[in-house]
């Protein structure tokens, strides 16, 4: 029995070393921290539970079997973040590269099953060279492996992917395939092929940071959604972003109470949006007045500025907020805001978020490079999104609504649930000049009567009451307290209940 | 009295006179341009009436359009406030022949003022001290000797068209005037090809004091103290105050006297202001008089218990003085911090833009804040970049600083820069707290430009005994977030390392009630507060003392600012610690391979093309902010590689206008 337990304890020891302190200097030269200080980092003190620290590979080729180091190359288990359970795992780049061998898959795919079983979120904290080559097709089979259950547990529990190192070829598809990809600047890079394969095959000089690295990733790609200076905010700002998320599709979002009043009025909000209608006004102030505490966690926030979305508390309870941001690109629809928005609305709806839409729209980006690019795809997958979410939906039209978005943007024709519009709402087919300017085109040589018509279909047109005549919209409410009348249909709306007839799954417009 | 007023200015004064009208129950009337229809002079008045566009030329400047908003409001009188039309003669004959009363001077009262020469003269006639000199051109070095002795040492030799400092010469002595001479000379024959020279005597340790008067039309005039307005940037006054820490009540009578006197020579009827440059010795000199309200007239408001707008509505109205000479007491000290949307940490540059959050502190007995926006509102380039005036009240000069420090740093305000960092720094400042003040203050004991006030311990120790209270209570309600596991408890002990300016300070904090005992180096540090997370402003004490903390998340830590300091403070147990101190530290990003644009403004021209080469010091662009062209100029020799944007464009501050190679 003695003698177990010194084993035990000399295993233990040799997992925590991991690659040896070498490795572990020269991870921390690079600005980077280790697999097990992330985990104390990431996690609430003393609440991390390591499974399979005993594990090591099996390979028999290539001089392996003389080289095995417990956990290899990644450190699972399940802990805390303010008390909720999580599950994780963390790739030691000191061991083996944090290179994938078929039993380190095994270990993350334990992980995952049991996260799925137990309904709670994983968090993969990335740091791998890649495949272990030394096992050839069985270290494919792991990413396998892993790929098939990151789908599963799409939409049963959320998954946070933190890239924290390389993360390139085939690996990338597991974040991928997970609700939040972070990453790290500097020291972290995603791709699919790298530099030198892409010197040999398109000629192109491009380096690790250019090709995959956070800013690429956060302002061009898309693929990221946040993005982060080091590895400690990253860590931070993630346990932020878990406090907004329920553990699994089986829960309501979290509750965290505040005391910041419902019924708390922002004056300035009726001067939000500029007499002038060419005016452009940032859309983030009314996000921050709106909800708790002025906390609102911006998700993809350098990514289609046109659009804004992120999580936000209201009532203390967790809202996705997707709103138009006049400020860029007019707040119209293009192909990468649409996309944005689209798997937004989708994660709130998977996960019983309801969505706080803010409207200012005045339609889809015109132009060959848009029409090329499937936008007419892309469009209808956030209308899609929408369309099918049966979450609580609250829009608030604040300025301009106009054509097909319109209707994309969370309108009641869309089952939007409590639909408002503030006094400057203009919901139309198109902006009163281009309209005229189409009815009247044969008297566009006579400019005072085009203005004139102009005028009149303004005076038509370009206020909340023609919709609201219809039902479009539930009621015109003052911006000063939007919060409130947000907060009661929200309250309204707590146990409402809405299902979409049963299918294999639908067919979103990929 | 009147039954209907119009006020032809806008912002903070128009708001002021609006309430003092109120008051009286009087009718206002506000005018507004195009960018002022949301504005709180509109908003607070009666009625108001649109008088044009934007820019003040083609609206608050136009007499025309506020004769016609008379017309169409029926006012009886009309108050200019200051600026705009306020010192415009012939407006004020205008009004006079339509029969409307000007809430001012007599017209020939602000034509005697307005011209320099006119008034330097008449205020000899009166019996002022004015700076002696010499107004006729010097023929040669030996006349500028002559006249240099007769006026006294120092003097100061300057070029009849002079500027920018070219063509002036200080002399201590015969020798030095001598020389002084022919190089002044020299240097503007070159500099303007014109070397006439000039002579006046040189005021050292010079202060700005001006004596508030206030006459009727029964001629009857009163000084109303002094106040002093030395701390200038620019020639743009920041702080100003009542009565000044420098004159005894001699000088005090002296200088009242001899302003009411050249009041009286121009037959003064409302409120005005005599303008005196007083030298270290005591000696002052008229420097010019101001027609008008001042803009820091509440300072003098405050010490004399009498509202100056009222006085100048009743004297208008044909209404006799009640208050006497002999009445006149000066109670206490007045002081006025001058709020500005400018950068004080990027060379003062102007700011605009909308104010995301604006709160006042609570107005009360000893403080008083006179503004013309609330949250919600918009600086433009168009006006003038003031956004309040801070004015606090104390028994004595002590006191008012101290309800100063404490009214600016519950001043909360997002959405621009502005100046309160800077304001805080200086009612700080050791030199300007003993008083010692000279119109050159700013340039003396900021010389390299502002980059906040002195981070001394206490200041830092009261940050970071704030930071780990709100930081711990940040930590509690996130803990209390719903779902958790049974029997969860955080498991953290009372030993944080906290980093404060990018040090780590190892702490205890041990709970209190209301707060915390946090041992820092040794010594306890008592921190006690009601502050909850969502809250922007820590009001607490530390060690029993009373502070105002502005308080704003950052992405692992706060931002806190007090006094003028800025610091963000991050509190993690030892072992987080630990681990955040093996992160790199980050250089910011190289930024000289770019012209970045350093205020918001509009492109005028590009002086450059992609592919040239330029020296040091060429003018590369030129940009508009609030009316003022800045010429943007080459740091360095370099070739221009890019050109990012092109005339007309609107850029934000940092936004890139050129890249080099």
């Amino acid at each position: 029995m003695q003698d177990i337990l010194r084993q035990l304890e000399i295993k233990r020891a040799a997992a925590r070393a991991g690659g040896g302190d070498k490795r572990i200097e020269a991870q921390h030269a690079k600005g980077k921290l280790t697999a097990r200080e992330r985990l104390e980092f990431l996690l609430d003190r003393g609440s991390f539970e390591e499974y399979d620290m005993f594990v090591e590979h099996r390979c028999q080729d290539f001089g392996m079997p003389e080289q095995r180091i417990p956990g290899d190359g990644v450190v699972t288990g399940w802990g805390t973040i303010n008390g909720r359970l999580v599950f994780v795992f963390s790739q030691d780049f000191t061991v083996f590269g944090g290179s994938l061998s078929e039993a380190h898959a095994e270990k993350i795919c334990k992980i995952m099953d049991q996260a799925m079983k137990s309904g709670a979120p994983v968090i993969g904290l990335n740091d791998s060279g890649g495949a272990r080559i030394q096992e050839g097709v069985t270290s494919l089979g792991g990413y396998a492996e892993v790929f098939q259950r990151n789908v599963m547990a799409s939409g049963v529990v959320p998954q946070i992917s933190v890239i924290m190192g390389p993360c390139a070829g085939g690996a990338v598809y597991s974040p991928a395939m997970t609700d939040f990809i972070c990453m790290v600047k500097d020291s972290s890079y995603m791709y699919v092929t790298g530099p030198d394969v892409v010197k040999t095959v398109t000629q192109e000089e491009v380096t690790h940071e250019e090709l995959g690295g956070a800013s690429s990733h956060s302002r061009r790609s898309g693929v990221a959604d946040l993005a982060f200076e080091n590895d400690v905010e990253a860590l931070a700002r993630i346990r932020d972003l878990f406090d907004f998320l329920p553990l699994s599709n089986r829960e309501k979002p979290p509750r965290r109470p505040t005391d910041d009043p419902v019924d708390r009025v922002e004056m300035s909000l009726d001067t939000l949006v500029p007499s002038d209608p060419k005016k452009p006004y940032d859309i983030r102030e009314l996000a921050i007045k709106v909800v708790d505490d002025g906390e609102f966690f911006e998700i993809q926030p350098d990514f289609a500025g046109n659009i804004v979305i992120g999580f936000g508390r209201i009532d203390g309870t967790t809202v996705g907020l997707v709103a138009n941001q006049p400020m860029v690109l007019a707040g119209s629809l293009d192909i990468d805001s649409s996309r944005k928005g689209a798997r937004f609305v989708r994660f709130c709806d998977c996960f019983n978020i309801p969505i706080l839409t803010f409207v200012d729209v005045p339609g889809f980006l015109p132009g060959t490079a848009q029409e090329y690019g499937a936008l007419i795809k892309h469009g209808a997958k956030l209308l899609y999104a929408y369309a099918e979410a049966t979450v609580p939906k609250v829009t608030v039209i604040t300025r301009k609504a106009y054509g097909g978005a319109y209707d994309v943007m969370a309108s009641k024709h869309l089952r939007g649930d409590v639909n408002f519009a503030w006094p400057a709402a203009e919901i139309a087919v198109m902006g009163s000049k281009g309209a005229v300017e189409i009815i009247f085109r044969s008297e566009l040589d006579n400019p005072e009567r085009i203005e004139a018509l102009t005028d009149e279909y303004q005076q038509t047109f370009a206020n909340p009451f023609v919709a609201g005549q219809r039902g479009y919209i539930d009621d015109v409410i003052l911006p000063h307290n939007t919060r409130l009348r947000v907060a009661r249909a929200l309250t309204m709306l707590k146990n409402k209940q809405l299902e979409n007839p049963w299918k294999k799954h639908g067919n979103i417009p990929l | 009295m009147f039954n209907k007023i119009l006020i032809a200015n806008r912002g903070e004064i128009a708001c002021r006179v609006i309430r003092t009208a109120r008051k009286m129950g009087i009718a206002t009337v506000a005018v507004y341009s195009e960018v002022d229809v949301d504005a709180l002079h509109v908003e607070m008045a009666d009625e108001a009436l649109a008088i044009g566009p934007a820019p003040a030329a083609e609206s608050y400047l136009v007499a025309d359009r506020i004769l016609d908003a008379i017309k169409r409001s029926g006012a009886e009188a009309v108050h200019p406030g200051y600026g705009f039309l306020s010192e415009n003669a012939e407006f004020a004959e205008a009004l006079a022949a339509a029969g409307v009363a000007f809430i001012g001077p007599p017209a020939s009262a602000i034509r005697a003022m307005g011209d320099k020469i006119t008034s330097k003269k008449l205020a000899q006639e009166a019996g002022v001290s004015t700076v002696p000199g010499h107004l006729e051109v010097i023929a040669d070095a030996d006349e500028a000797v002559r006249i240099a002795t007769d006026i006294g040492y120092p003097v100061m030799l300057k070029a009849s068209a002079g500027g920018g400092g070219k063509g002036m010469r200080i002399a201590y002595s015969d020798d030095e005037a001598r020389e002084g001479f022919v190089s002044a000379a020299n240097e503007a024959r070159s500099s303007f090809a014109d070397d006439r020279v000039f002579v006046e005597k040189f005021v050292e340790e010079p202060r700005h004091i001006e004596i508030q008067v206030l006459a009727d039309g029964h001629g009857k005039c009163i000084y109303l103290g002094e106040r002093e307005c030395s701390i200038q940037r620019r020639h743009q006054k920041v702080i100003e105050e009542a009565p000044s820490p420098f004159l005894d009540a001699e000088t005090r009578r002296q200088m009242g006297e001899q302003a009411v006197a050249l009041a009286q020579a121009v037959d003064y009827c409302s409120a005005g202001t005599v303008e005196f440059i007083v030298d270290g010795a005591r000696n002052f000199y008229f420097l010019e008089m101001n027609t008008r309200l001042q803009v820091e007239h509440p300072v003098t408001e405050m010490v004399v218990g009498l509202d100056l707008v009222e006085q100048m509505i009743r004297v208008a109205a044909g209404e006799e003085l009640t208050v006497t000479q002999d009445d006149v007491r000066l109670d206490g000290w007045a002081m006025e911090c001058r709020l500005y949307a400018e950068d004080p940490y990027r060379g003062f540059l102007p700011s605009t833009g909308r104010l995301v959050r604006c709160q006042p502190p609570t107005e009360g007995d000893r403080v008083r804040v006179d503004t013309g926006v609330v949250e919600g509102s918009e600086i433009t380039l168009f006006y003038d970049p003031m956004i309040a005036k801070l004015v606090t009240w104390g028994r004595d000069r002590g006191e008012a600083i101290a309800a100063m420090r404490e009214a600016l740093d519950g001043y909360y305000l997002r959405g621009i820069s502005h100046n309160l960092d800077f304001l805080g720094a200086l009612m700080r400042h050791p030199r300007f707290v003993d008083g010692r003040l000279t119109t050159a203050f700013i340039d003396e004991e900021y010389p390299d430009g502002f980059a906040g006030a002195p981070r001394d311990g206490e200041v830092l120790d009261a940050l970071l005994s704030a930071g780990v209270l709100i930081q711990r209570r940040v930590a509690e309600r996130d803990a209390s977030i719903g779902g958790q596991l049974p029997h969860y408890r955080p498991a953290h002990g009372d030993d944080w390392v906290v980093s404060i300016d990018r040090q780590d300070r190892a702490v205890t904090a041990t709970p209190a009630e209301d707060g915390f005992d946090v041992e820092l180096d040794g010594r306890l540090i008592a921190v006690r507060s009601y502050w909850r997370p969502g809250q922007r402003l820590f009001n607490g004490t530390v060690d029993g003392r009373h502070i105002t903390i502005q308080a704003d998340p950052a992405p692992d830590g706060y931002r806190l600012s007090h006094g003028g300091v800025r610091a963000t403070v991050v509190v993690r147990t030892p072992r987080a610690a630990e681990l955040a101190a093996l992160m790199p530290d980050k250089p910011p990003p190289d930024t000289s391979k770019y012209l970045l644009c350093p205020m918001p403004g509009l492109v005028v021209s590009l002086e450059v093309a992609a592919g040239d080469e330029v020296k040091a010091g060429q003018a590369l662009a030129v940009v508009e902010a609030m009316k003022m062209e800045n010429i943007l100029r080459a740091e360095r020799d370099a070739v221009v590689m890019a050109v990012r944007a092109a005339p007309g464009d609107s850029l934000a501050v940092d936004e890139v206008i050129l890249e080099f190679e």
